[in-house]
């Protein structure tokens, strides 16, 4: 013990340099923002490096059995297309759909009365329970965005109330940084071509010009078009954002709608339903 | 150590801190060589210094540079290693001993001596400051020129200072 004492002293000029080192190393890395996520930075990257070299050591050892999966993939892929271009063309070939993951399908159908003049308005087409026709399916116009949602249906027919009613709002998105909002229509202002998207919290950034669209949260899928912001920022009483925006789909002309049939709609209501009764 | 000493060393802590956080703190040529001329008041610590004392005082004189640097720590760290530099070549190169200098500034030791041990001094300690500074080795060409140019501009001036304050002795 004497001796180390010694030893310590005699040399005490280097461990108190140690001492101090590592004091100040310390209160660098301990203080300095940066030099405190370069130090976490760079251990992680020596351990990703590692795990990326040992990644492809692994890779190359598995390679024999990758090679044979492979080789039998190719052969029977090989015997299909064999099977396909054999195939005689005046036979009727049924095609058995197995894409079961499909969330939506459109029914095409064609509107028979369209009214736009109204605080309220609805409009009806020529599909009915018989296509499969259910209430609150969503409702879009081809290429050109939503239109509305179906109210009540019939055999062969059925009444869409459609964005401008008042009782019509649509869970929206601004595209340009997935910020939510409602969609409505006839806030003040009864123009067809423009609608209100409320409700948008504070903190987001509207520009004239950005892209709204579907969120995907009600009936509608995600990203259906809707509109563009033309006037961003009005004042409201309440802690939300609103904007004006215009509307890609042009009511007046309304000819043809896809009505979407959601497949997991009722899985998602009874999901819900509990949550909502609580 | 009499009071003398101490009060020359108090009077040139604070000069030094204050030209260097003052006035050399906004001078640089294009980032890259940038003078810590303040290190001078580490050199010139007397030779009877105990080892401690130097130690804390050159922790301490780092600790106020980074409080001005905003830059916790990086300079008391490189004046740790200065100070360390410092005990380590002055046990190698003279004899403790026989030394009847009161401090190693360029007027006892002579030219060579002096240049020598504040190169070696100086270059450490820029060393560690600019790599504690960037803290990573992937710019270090980049670091190295700042290091090379700000010592060479940093020893200049402590030369200059040194050659101001010549005093001519008998040796």
């Amino acid at each position: 013990m004497r001796n180390l004492w010694i030893f310590i002293s005699r040399y005490n000029a280097f461990f108190l340099f140690f001492i101090f080192f590592l004091i100040g190393v310390y209160l660098t890395v301990k203080n300095n923002a940066y030099q405190r996520s370069a130090t976490l930075n760079s251990t992680n990257e020596v351990v990703g490096t590692a795990y990326e070299r040992l990644n492809v050591f692994k890779r190359y050892l598995n390679l024999g059995v990758v090679n044979d999966s492979l080789a039998s993939e190719n052969a029977k892929l090989k015997t299909k297309l064999l099977a396909l271009t054999t195939v005689d063309s005046t036979k009727e070939v049924q095609v058995i759909d197995t894409v079961t993951n499909q969330q939506y399908t459109y029914l095409a159908a064609k509107v028979v009365k369209n009214s736009i003049t109204l605080r309220n308005n609805v409009m009806t087409i020529n599909k009915g329970t018989l296509d499969g026709i259910e209430t609150g399916m969503a409702v879009i116009s081809p290429q050109r965005g939503v239109v509305g949602f179906i109210r009540d249906v019939s055999a062969h027919l059925a009444t869409i109330q459609s964005l401008l009613h008042k009782d019509t709002k649509i869970s929206v998105v601004i595209k340009k940084d997935n910020a939510l909002g409602s969609l409505v229509w006839g806030d003040n202002n009864f123009d067809i071509r423009k609608a209100f998207i409320k409700e948008v919290p504070n903190h987001i950034k509207m520009n004239v010009g950005d892209t709204v669209v579907t969120s995907g949260f009600g009936q509608f899928p995600e990203g259906i078009l809707v509109g563009k912001l033309s006037k961003t920022n009005i004042a409201t009483n309440d802690n939300f954002l609103s904007a004006e925006l215009n509307l890609f789909n042009d009511f007046s002309t309304l000819q043809y709608v896809y009505v979407i049939k959601n497949k997991l709609a009722k899985e998602q209501q009874l999901l819900e339903t509990p949550v909502k009764a609580k | 150590m009499n009071s003398r000493l101490i009060i020359v060393n108090v009077f040139r802590w604070l000069i030094l801190l204050f030209v260097q956080i003052f006035l050399l703190k906004n001078m640089g040529f294009y980032d890259l060589s940038t003078p810590f001329v303040y290190v001078l008041f580490l050199l010139l610590l007397p030779f009877g210094i105990p080892n401690i004392l130097l130690y804390v005082l050159a922790f301490g004189t780092g600790l106020t540079l980074d409080a001005f640097y905003d830059t916790m720590g990086v300079h008391a760290t490189a004046c740790v290693v200065l100070a360390f530099v410092r005990i380590s070549f002055i046990t190698v190169s003279l004899n403790k001993d026989a030394i009847d200098d009161p401090e190693p500034s360029l007027s006892y030791m002579g030219f060579q001596w002096f240049a020598l041990y504040a190169f070696l001094c100086v270059i450490t300690h820029h060393l560690v400051l600019f790599f504690l500074e960037t803290f990573r080795l992937t710019e270090i060409g980049y670091t190295l020129m700042r290091c090379g140019l700000s010592c060479i501009f940093t020893l200049l001036l402590i030369l200059l200072v040194e050659f101001i304050f010549y005093k001519r002795t008998s040796r």
